[in-house]
């Protein structure tokens, strides 16, 4: 059996400023199919992408945030927020889209697949890694 | 002589904003645009450098780039304009030049 490894996917860019949150997204969908542990963190500007209520019809740009209500269905189910990241930002845990999975192991309980962290933890989150991919 | 500022960068990642407010006069007009947009925000860490830019300044948000970005008018800070397409036409025209803080 191949070894599974930690892959960490680290956001830090906005939505649509720059093409960098779609690209993390598609590399995410690609590479669920390879069954490691995937996880996702949200730092810095990283933060905006899941901001609730996205609506990009007045700039006629695609509006990609649905898609990460399809990544629970991918078992991408560990999405770690920046606390402080958010608070910069003038933001908090309800200005962010409820994001859920339903938990195979657990009689297909629907649970959070956001967590909050700090940015310590953060920092020991990326420590226990074996992979990252920058965004 | 009047100049129109725009800034597109997200204050947060860049420090186009904050050259924007210093280098920009008294009765100015600053529109925030495309991640420029979430320097309008309140309560956020430099929330305080644009509450003083608001009271000698005419300070514009462009309300489509808002809306894409999950933000609505309620959470601007005071003094804040928003303006649609005609309107950010309306300010290249009414002022003498732009300066684009990239």
């Amino acid at each position: 059996m191949a070894t599974i490894k930690k892959f960490m996917y680290v956001n830090r860019k906005a939505p649509y400023g720059t093409v960098y949150a779609l690209e993390s997204l598609e590399v995410v969908l690609i590479g669920a199919a390879f069954d490691q542990d995937v996880s996702l963190a949200f730092v810095d500007d990283g933060v905006y992408q899941i901001m609730k209520g996205q609506d990009t019809s007045g700039i006629e740009v695609k509006n990609f945030s649905p898609i990460y209500s399809a990544l629970g269905d991918y078992e991408v189910t560990k999405l770690y927020v920046e606390k402080e990241s958010m608070e910069e930002r003038g933001l908090t845990l309800d200005d962010l889209m409820p994001l859920v999975y339903e938990d195979e192991d657990d009689d297909w309980a629907e649970k959070d697949s956001i967590t909050v962290v700090s940015r310590a933890e953060m920092a020991e989150l990326l420590e226990q890694q074996d992979v990252l991919f920058n965004f | 002589m009047s100049t129109l500022h725009t800034v597109n960068k997200s204050p947060f990642e860049k420090n186009s904003m904050s050259s924007c407010l210093s280098h920009s006069v008294a009765d100015s007009a600053i529109l925030m645009i495309e991640d420029g947009v979430y320097g309008a925000i309140k309560n956020t860490s430099i929330a305080g450098d644009i509450d003083s830019a608001v009271k000698e300044k005419s300070i514009y948000v462009l309300g489509p780039d808002l809306k894409a970005r999950g933000l609505n008018e309620d959470q601007l800070i005071d003094g804040i304009s928003v303006v649609d397409y005609a309107g950010f036409v309306e300010l290249v025209c009414a002022n003498d030049k732009v300066q684009n803080w990239l």
